[in-house]
């Protein structure tokens, strides 16, 4: 057992674990934030991306003891005040989601190309850049329109 | 009409079934029911949900080998191991070792002989799912080994049958195709497919009171899960109860698959007096769990000049794994669309229903319907290549209307107009004919980069070919602060279902959607119910509700027509109020009074498909309420020395009928479209000679991504309303668009067939760029095949 210390959606927290614990099972198991889903386990499919000190990381191939002293923002962490963040409000508005297992994750990758890549999002760089995350059931197509008016949308954010 | 029959003991006006909805959300784009959720990661699934005091967790151990005799399952080591509780096999069984759906030939744990690679045979019940996996591999198990059959080929050469052999059409075709003007014969092989629910497979199971169990399943099929689970621990169906909320994603993956894994989950509770869990990983869904069936087709055609079919045999050998499951059911739907959307005068439709030493193969989107469909659209390819037409003057001149509408199963096709309007105008939208030239003059000019173009459309039956599934159940409470509680049969896992039962339940009783709660299915509430299967279920579930809140209605009104002394016509339900004559009263105001009246504030709806009436054993009858039309058109480029390809342009028709959700049926076309794209250009299941799965994870098994799908992708919806009664005249949407697909298969033959114009293109499915490059090759040998 060894202790972590992070800051997860804002929040101090500490603990002792397994050497072993994956972040996305601190984060499930240790701080029941179940919205990061596993869907591949292996770094395939995008369900479990969550934010490490600002950037999209997969949880389920990163070590927890290796976010010691990071911050961590889960999509629990992105509504602010009961509203939601503008890249969710894009994908419910614009039907980005049906069987919503992707959607978190979908959601967190969003935001961090936004942060890299800006407001203006052409289709062709949205598609590339969503190359780390599987949906089975939209053909993305809903998903590439939210992503790019939720980038809009951040523009006027903050 | 006739599907108000079930309605109401009093007479109230009803919303004829034609109209568009009353009180406005019926046929309104809504969001997804949970969308506001999910999007915040505050819709739990199974395994979301908080662990009950005490819960253990599953590990499966199975067989390292397809096929031979159990002669050693020792499991010392494995009950030693840290964290173990219990370690189940077939012997730990109080009821029937048996999940198959009647055949008796899939047990739950395997005993004695093993059926398939991975298969399981016991089962490690652990205080954390770690430990549990890791004990597993403890196992020391001996296999007499034998030889495995896993081919299509070596199945029929043994001649190893999960089902009899069945076919339908005329007995003796040899001398309709003897005197056919032209003759053509071809052999495609077509791969399976894998679900790959972005969910994968789980159950928990919490004994009750008594010998109670109760499983929470992410199954489109909970009835199924309860009655499996009551036969595996001999218990009475009524002490068991399935739950199911949502799934993420199931796409027929969780029709019959997930049953096993609930039963063992209640096998654990059972012995451990636990709440248990199963959770399958990635790599353990791809190997335990069926698939699309993969098959090999043969067929034969007699046609004249014009393209037009006189004849023709299409014989199916489907590989269906090592148990029956679903093929019944899959391969006769596969059968009934083997003339897609053309009238074949004369047609025998064979198939062979093979079992091998691979998992069983089962429910996937379509239905086996996708196989078949492929398959005459790639006879149409190769007709149109030997009369040296362009394949869509091909396909209009066999398409059903000029020439006959008698399916070879002897059922009528009454709305074929609806489908030539269709492609006619696709035809234009996508530019079909420019774009022809265009591609012509590219191909001309160009050596190593081929364009090919096709339109392709698709006809879809909808109903289930097990005439007793089309019946649905639904029940609604209404409670005094004028909240609504809705529960129905059917499952939601991402298609919307409960949002568009919803929007019925709520135009129906005048109230908005927010006073509507839309409960979890359950096989106590609702009792059993279908899968969730065959595109039928928004049909089924809503015109069920529909009926429920129909009988509530109704009761209402007449308690105020007898209160406030009006006849039932000046009562109208809307917008969360009732207007009584001149008064208006708050809908809760009126549930209140009632309540205080002794009226009934539940009730129960129930609907069963009219009109069907097949007869499998005589051949004969109608199998199908009513077909659903749609037609893409696809533009590809080809690299012929490598095989690399993509999707240029895809240009869709959709028939929806009325739609309930417009919104929601884009969604479906736009990812039942790429499912398709997916199946028959990158999705490649291979097993090696010893029956293992070799590509079993999105490592090896690729999955469309946002990239591969069509830069241009214009979807359009076709809302004629159904001819048929159904829930205000909306068409199913589930499963006809993955069939769309079929149309960039058909553009990769063109391309292809550029190469050499007047033969015929043998393309295998999936169409990866090994697959293109056969088919390239064979294009520059002289001794054609398909011919
Ligand atoms: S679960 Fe992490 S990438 Fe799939
Ligand atoms: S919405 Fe189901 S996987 Fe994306």
């Amino acid at each position: 057992m060894v202790s972590v210390s992070m800051t997860v959606n804002g929040k101090a927290v500490s603990a002792k674990i397994d050497p072993r614990t994956l972040l996305v099972q601190f984060l499930r198991e240790n701080l029941l934030l179940t919205g990061t889903h596993v869907g591949c386990d292996t770094s395939q499919c995008g369900a479990c991306v969550v934010h490490v000190d600002g950037l999209a990381v997969k949880s389920c191939t990163t070590l927890a003891v290796a976010c010691d002293g990071s911050t961590v923002t889960t999509i629990e962490g992105l509504a602010h005040d009961g509203a939601l963040h503008p890249m969710q409000e894009a994908f419910r508005e614009h039907h980005g989601l049906q069987c919503g297992f992707c959607t978190p994750g979908m959601i967190m990758t969003a935001v961090d190309l936004v942060n890299r890549k800006g407001h203006t999002l052409d289709e062709h760089t949205i598609r590339e850049e969503l190359e780390g995350n599987i949906c089975r059931c939209t053909g993305y197509h809903n998903i590439v329109k939210s992503v790019a008016a939720g980038a809009q949308a951040m523009a006027g954010h903050k | 009409m006739s599907e108000t029959s079930q309605s109401p003991d009093g007479p109230v006006t009803r919303s004829p079934l034609q109209e568009v909805g009353p009180k406005g959300h019926v046929h309104q784009p809504l969001p997804h029911d949970s969308a506001a959720s999910h999007v915040r990661g505050a819709a739990p699934y199974l395994d979301d949900l908080r662990a009950p005091s005490g819960l253990l967790h599953l590990a499966v151990g199975g067989s390292p080998v397809a096929c031979g005799r159990i002669t050693r399952l020792d499991l010392v080591k494995v009950e030693q191991a840290e964290g173990v509780v219990a370690v189940l096999t077939s012997n730990d069984i109080p009821g029937r070792n048996d999940i198959s759906l009647g055949h008796g030939d899939e047990p739950l744990l395997g005993s004695q002989t093993v059926m398939f690679f991975g298969q399981p045979l016991f089962v490690v019940v652990a205080k954390t799912r770690d430990l549990a996996r890791r004990a597993a591999r403890l196992a020391v198990i001996e296999i007499d080994a034998e030889t495995p059959l896993v081919t299509i080929e070596q199945a029929e050469q043994q001649g190893s049958k999960v089902l009899p052999d069945y076919h339908f059409g005329v007995e003796d075709n040899a001398p309709p195709l003897a005197l056919a003007d032209l003759r053509l014969s071809g052999q495609q092989r077509i791969g399976g497919q894998e679900h790959f629910y972005l969910e994968g497979q789980i159950a928990m199971a919490v004994p009750g009171e008594g010998r109670e169990m109760q499983l929470i399943s992410s199954t489109q099929h909970p009835a199924e899960v309860q009655h499996c689970v009551a036969r595996v621990l001999d218990l009475p169906e009524a002490l068991v109860s399935c739950e199911v909320r949502r799934l993420g994603g199931g796409f027929g993956g969780k029709e019959t698959q997930a049953t096993q894994w609930a039963a063992l989950a209640a096998l654990a509770a059972h012995h451990t007096g636990r709440p248990c869990k199963i959770r399958l990983d990635r790599d353990e869904d791809f190997v335990l769990t069926g698939k699309r069936h993969d098959a090999r087709v043969d067929w034969e055609v007699g046609y004249s000049a014009n393209g037009q079919i006189s004849a023709i045999d299409l014989n199916f050998w489907v590989r269906c794994g090592c148990s029956a499951d679903l093929s019944q059911g899959a391969v006769d739907r596969m059968m009934f669309h083997a003339d897609n959307a053309y009238f074949l005068p004369s047609a025998r439709i064979g198939s062979q229903r093979l079992r091998t030493h691979t998992v069983s193969n089962t429910a996937f989107r379509g239905f086996g319907a996708p196989k078949a469909v492929l398959a005459i659209e790639t006879v149409m390819q190769a007709v149109a290549a030997k009369t040296g037409q362009d394949p869509l003057d091909v396909r209009k001149v066999n398409f059903y209307g000029h020439n006959g509408t008698l399916t070879p199963y002897g059922m009528q096709v009454e709305s074929s107009v609806t489908g030539r309007r269709i492609i006619e105008q696709l035809e234009k939208t996508s530019d079909y004919r420019a774009k022809r030239q265009e591609i012509a003059r590219f191909n001309a000019q160009s050596t190593i980069l081929k364009k090919g173009l096709a339109l392709t459309p698709v006809k879809f039956g909808v109903s289930f070919t097990q005439t007793h599934l089309n019946q649905a159940g639904a029940l609604i409470h209404l409670y005094p602060d004028g909240s609504v509680h809705l529960a129905h049969g059917g499952t939601e896992m991402g298609q919307g279902l409960f949002q568009k039962v919803a929007q019925i339940v709520a135009d129906e009783l005048g109230v908005p959607l927010a006073a509507i709660h839309h409960a979890a299915t359950r096989t106590d509430k609702v009792p059993n119910a279908s899968p969730t299967a065959a595109s039928a279920s928004s049909d089924l579930n809503g015109m069920a509700a529909r009926n429920a809140a129909l009988t509530i209605r109704s009761r209402l009104a007449t308690f105020l027509s007898e209160k406030f002394s009006c006849s039932t016509v000046e009562i109208q339900f809307a917008h969360g109020q009732v207007r009584v004559g001149e008064e208006t009263l708050s809908f809760a105001d009126v549930v209140r009074m009632a309540y205080q009246a002794r009226i009934q504030l539940s009730a129960t709806g129930f609907y069963k498909t009219p009109k069907l009436d097949w007869d499998r054993t005589r051949k004969s009858g109608r199998p199908f309420y009513y077909f659903v039309w749609g037609a893409a058109c696809s533009e590809v480029v080809v690299d012929t020395m490598t095989g690399e390809n993509k999707v240029l342009r895809t240009d869709i028709v959709q028939d929806v009928g009325h739609s309930l959700n417009p919104a929601l049926d884009l969604g479906q076309i736009e990812g039942g479209f790429v499912q398709g794209l997916g199946w028959l250009t990158t999705e490649e299941l291979v097993y090696d000679q010893h029956g293992r799965l070799r590509t079993h994870a999105p490592s090896t098994y690729k999955i469309p991504l946002a990239s591969d799908v069509p830069d241009q992708f214009n979807v359009a919806l076709w809302k004629e309303p159904n001819d048929e009664a159904t829930i205000y005249r909306s068409k199913g949407v589930g499963e006809p668009p993955l069939m769309l697909a079929v149309s960039v298969f058909c553009a990769l033959m063109d391309a292809i067939g550029s190469l050499a114009p007047s033969k015929p293109v043998h393309l295998d499915a999936p169409a990866t760029p090994e697959a293109i490059l056969r088919a390239v090759d064979a294009m520059t040998r002289p001794n054609e095949e398909g011919s």
